[in-house]
């Protein structure tokens, strides 16, 4: 703060080693605008963190009304943090409908700050209040904190010559700086980023500091506030940090991979949420040779990276589950061609339009078989924001080694969560140089387009351009080795088992399994983002003096090659999913073992508590002898 | 908020692809015939098409290694299997998409879509019209036997209504589609129609529309002897031909008819109408202008034929100059490299990855 009228050091400061603070207000009170701010100055400071935002699908629902809540989560701490929080120690309620909306995840004797200015009549009946819960002693086992953060705000800002419309949009940032206050938070960070954003607008520069600066005076000035707080960094293995949400993570890993390759990325897309970030990350990725044409449908994206592929591009299309079903088709076509292709699928909760804005892991079998015919596609899964980058960096790898369709399963809370990353150093990234087939020497026998690698059964990669390599390709099954087409039997049986082939021989890495007391009985194994979850659950459940083992999948087709060896190690197997038990079907079909589901379709991730239960109930059943 | 593009000139589709020079051996036809046994229908109308583009193709000058035919599906999208060049035979109604990522990717290839009534205006109807009036640089020929041949006889797209087909045993009750009028609807930079009888036509309107810089539509009236055999007989015919073809020359009164009898003049209501050049004055003949930005008349022109081919103006109806999509796509990408003096180094990805707010942790 430059301001001389603000002086720090409050008069108390307690230490505390986590805390997870939840921002609710209506989806144009710039709760998303506050939560990353607020994380932004968390990450700086050197917690651990992880956020969870959760908004509707409508743009601005209507105002004051329960669908129209906005929140942002942001759980942060001294220590390794694994997911988002499972419930606020603290909700910033800025109108009635976002205290309404989120009480009931709040424990009692936590903190609630609420913005009393919107708690009118008016507001109060739109969502059902008879009298106002701040008052009529409804609140009363939590700690509540009456602020009137619009009319402070407009106080504030008074002499600034705002109209009062204006002056109240200022108040998410009076609302930031009380938090900053309140948590000793830096505030340069959010300075910098204001007069980034307002450059060009000065008054409405100057209202947002004066509100951001009203905010933190107001903490440490009101006698309510007579306590902050402090949350010492979290150790972390030396390096350059900076947080990252997981769509940010998985365009930058395209481009790295496009930037290892030598080869340009060409993304076909079509606007789709929650994946319609990456579309926007890569459009302004031209200087790296990053070509991005948004296409008419989600037929002619994933068309558009096809014939690129073709051409010797890494062709990439991005959508979510909607999407994914309409590029079904040209999945097939680019696994009969056997070219590299990367589908990237953000899913969200379905069936259908289903819950645009929200997360699950319902796609797993969409991926591995929504097809016409045998037409394995390789699927890989990222299991954190940051990791998003490391596994599209991965699927590039596979699709351009094996010549192959991969299919990257994200989820709605990877692509808007973040999470510190350890800024990886370009020279340590992999090497992804290829090889297209080179121009045959005159004489040589006649291009074989399906000839194959015998190492890794891939096909050479010929894109048009080169002399003595003219041939045609296309979906008709073709001859083994010529491609030529062929309707012989026996040709096409064997051409079906090559193509399986060639995806059951992908290099992947052995599950590794965490099992500290080496003596489990029950291992949890997941997949995507439900890493997080598990792994803060078994931590609980440990903590709780049970033996648990855990392990995740990355690769889900093929599955590492031990797959099979671990799961048989466990008296018992749990497999929490955010869907009806799809990884449960594919591990119980292809090895034969008992696992069981712990399912959830709620539209957000799992919490811990809820794992470490499921773990606690697993394990009590093998005590008492079931 | 908008921004000047500032892309140049009228070039030619094939700048940026590679040309045979004097050292190479001169092509032939033969060099762009494959060994693939040509499997359509004997006396399919897609012979004649084949081997107007086969002998046509050599004359470009243009390396055969830098040729792509892409296509959908259909009995016309067998045809990159016979063509000597590199050949995508993709999924019904996709080659467009898929032609477009292709050529936006590689501006040394020419790239062909070879498509029909059924592919290119039904199931893949959405994407010829987008790359049409993104004016990707394409040729698109579009084979047009107003049935579909490859599932053995249901009415398509272009059928005239009523139509007794195998799906409709009473007759089709669907409005047709005018390819060229849908193509001059979609804002097409270059919009024709040829015959595949009429080889001459045929790779005069090829030639011009490979020469075209952006999108290239050409219809071609194609007979399916099997299952809609004669269906542009009347067109064949010397003496009905006469009476319904119109012969579209840029810059020339558009003449038809015995002695060139019979012109197309403005009717009363703005649209276009045929007439007896004697009644109505040579003045008032309407002078087809190719050129023109707009679209109007072009597309009235277009209107002039009707199911029963009662007058089917042929030739080139559309042809301007407007920048073409992948050439804006590519000059964007290259200006960005060009902006940040060459392409992205090491650095310039670490810079990438670390954005603006980072933090150190020391061990």
């Amino acid at each position: 703060m430059d301001d001389t009228a603000v002086v720090p050091a409050p008069s108390r400061v307690e230490q505390i080693d986590s805390v997870v603070i939840r921002f609710a207000g209506d989806s144009g009170d710039g709760m998303q605008l506050t939560g990353d701010r607020f994380t932004a100055e968390t990450a700086s400071l050197g917690n651990d963190l992880a956020t969870l935002p959760n908004f509707p699908a409508e743009i601005r629902a209507p105002q004051g009304t329960l669908p129209g809540v906005s929140s942002f989560q942001l759980h942060f701490a001294d220590h390794d943090v694994l997911t988002p929080g499972d419930a606020p120690d603290v909700l910033v309620a800025m109108n009635p409908a976002a205290l309404k909306a989120n009480l009931s995840d709040l424990p009692r004797g936590k903190t609630i700050i609420v913005n009393t200015d919107e708690f009118t009549k008016r507001n109060l009946t739109k969502v059902g209040y008879t009298a106002s819960p701040v008052e009529d002693g409804s609140l009363e086992s939590w700690q509540v904190q009456p602020v009137p953060l619009t009319s402070l705000t407009v106080e504030a800002l008074k002499e600034f010559g705002l109209s009062r419309k204006d002056s109240e949009r200022s108040k998410n940032m009076f609302a930031l700086g009380l938090l900053c206050w309140l948590y000793n938070r830096p505030t340069e960070g959010t300075e910098r980023f204001l007069k980034t954003k307002f450059g060009r607008k000065p008054e409405i520069l100057a209202a947002n500091l004066a509100a951001f600066k009203a905010g933190w005076a107001f903490g440490e000035t009101t006698e309510g506030f007579a306590v902050s707080y402090e949350i010492a960094p979290a150790p972390a293995p030396a390096g350059t940090y900076r947080n990252v949400t997981g769509n940010t993570a998985l365009a930058y890993g395209l481009v790295a991979a496009g930037h290892r390759s030598g080869l340009p990325v060409v993304l076909g897309s079509y606007p789709i949420t929650p994946a319609s970030d990456i579309l926007h990350a890569l459009s302004g990725m031209k200087k790296f040779g990053v070509t991005t044409i948004q296409a008419e449908d989600e037929i002619s994206a994933i068309g558009a990276a096809l014939g690129a592929s073709y051409g010797g591009a890494i062709g990439v299309t991005t959508t979510s589950g909607p999407g994914l079903a309409l590029k079904s088709e040209t999945i097939g076509l680019a696994v009969s061609l056997e070219l590299p292709l990367v589908i990237v699928d953000v899913q969200r909760g379905g069936p259908s339009t289903g819950l645009p804005t929200k997360t699950e892991q319902s796609d797993l079998l969409q991926a591995m078989y929504g097809r016409n015919g045998e037409s394995p596609v390789p699927v890989i899964s990222p299991r954190s924001p940051a990791d998003c980058f490391d596994a599209a960096i991965e699927a590039v790898r596979v699709a351009i080694t094996y010549r192959t369709p991969v299919l990257l399963l994200s989820d709605g809370y990877l692509a808007n969560g973040s999470e510190p990353w350890q800024l990886p150093s370009v020279a340590s990234l992999p090497d992804l140089h290829v090889d297209f087939a080179p121009e045959p020497e005159p004489g040589a026998p006649a291009f074989r387009p399906y000839d194959r690698d015998p190492a890794t059964l891939a096909r050479p990669w010929a894109p048009p351009g080169t002399a003595g390599l003219e041939h045609r390709i296309g979906g008709i099954e073709k001859a083994d080795g010529t491609g030529e087409i062929s309707y012989d039997p026996d040709n096409h049986d064997k051409m079906v088992r090559l193509r399986q082939a060639k995806i059951d021989g992908i290099d992947v890495p052995d599950l590794a399994v965490d099992d500290p007391h080496g003596d489990a009985d029950v291992l949890v194994i997941g997949w995507g983002s439900t890493f997080g979850p598990i792994a803060a659950g078994a931590r609980d459940a440990r903590k709780a003096g049970i033996h648990v083992a855990t392990a995740h999948l990355r690769h889900l087709n093929p599955f590492p090659a031990n797959t099979g060896d671990v799961l048989k190690r466990y008296r018992r197997v749990l497999i929490p999913e955010m869907n009806l038990g799809q990884l449960s079907l594919l591990l119980r079909g292809k090895y034969l073992v008992d696992a069981r589901g712990y399912n959830q379709v709620r539209g957000l991730p799992f919490s811990s508590a809820e794992i470490s239960a499921a773990i606690t109930s697993l394990a009590t059943q093998i005590e008492e002898g079931y | 908020m908008t921004t000047e593009l500032g892309m140049p000139s009228v070039l030619s589709g094939l700048v940026g692809v590679p040309h045979l020079t004097a050292d190479d051996p001169k092509q032939t036809r033969k060099n762009f015939t494959s060994d693939a046994e040509v499997r359509w229908c004997p006396g399919c109308g897609d012979y004649a098409i084949l081997a107007a583009v086969q002998g046509f193709l050599p004359e470009l000058g243009i390396r055969r290694e830098n040729v792509v035919c892409v296509s959908g599906i259909g009995c016309s999208s067998r045809f990159p299997y016979y063509l000597d060049t590199y050949g995508l035979h993709s999924i019904h109604g996709r080659a467009p998409a898929i032609a477009t990522g292709l050529v936006t990717a590689r501006p040394d290839l020419n790239v062909w879509v070879i498509t029909g009534d059924g592919d290119a205006l039904s199931i893949g109807g959405n994407h010829l019209i987008h790359a049409l009036r993104r004016n990707v640089n394409l040729t698109i020929l579009l084979f047009n036997n107003r049935i579909y041949g490859l599932t053995k006889g249901q009415y398509s797209p272009t059928s005239e209504p009523g139509k007794i087909t195998k799906s409709t045993p009473v007759g089709s009750v669907d409005t047709p589609f005018n390819p060229v009028s849908l193509a001059l609807g979609a804002e097409a930079t270059f919009v024709a129609r040829t015959l595949d009888s009429d080889r001459k036509h045929l790779t005069s309107v090829l030639k011009q529309a490979v020469e075209h810089r952006g999108s290239a539509l050409v219809e071609i009236y194609q007979n399916c002897p099997i299952f809609n055999d004669g269906a542009f007989d009347v067109l064949k015919d010397r003496d009905e031909a006469q009476a319904r073809l119109i012969r579209l020359e840029h810059g020339e009164p558009i003449r038809f008819g015995v002695d060139g009898s019979q012109g197309v003049v403005r009717a009363a209501d703005g649209t276009l109408e045929v007439a007896d050049i004697d009644a109505a004055g040579l003045p008032n003949v309407l002078v087809h202008d190719a050129g023109n930005p707009n679209p109007a008349t072009q597309f009235a022109l277009s209107r002039l034929d009707d199911p029963t081919l009662s007058h089917v103006p042929l030739g080139v109806f559309r042809k301007v100059a407007r920048p073409a999509y992948d050439d804006l796509v590519r000059a964007q990408v290259t200006g960005a490299v060009e902006a940040n003096n060459g392409p992205a180094t090491d650095d310039d990805l670490a810079a990438l990855l670390a954005g603006k707010d980072t933090w150190t942790v020391t061990g």
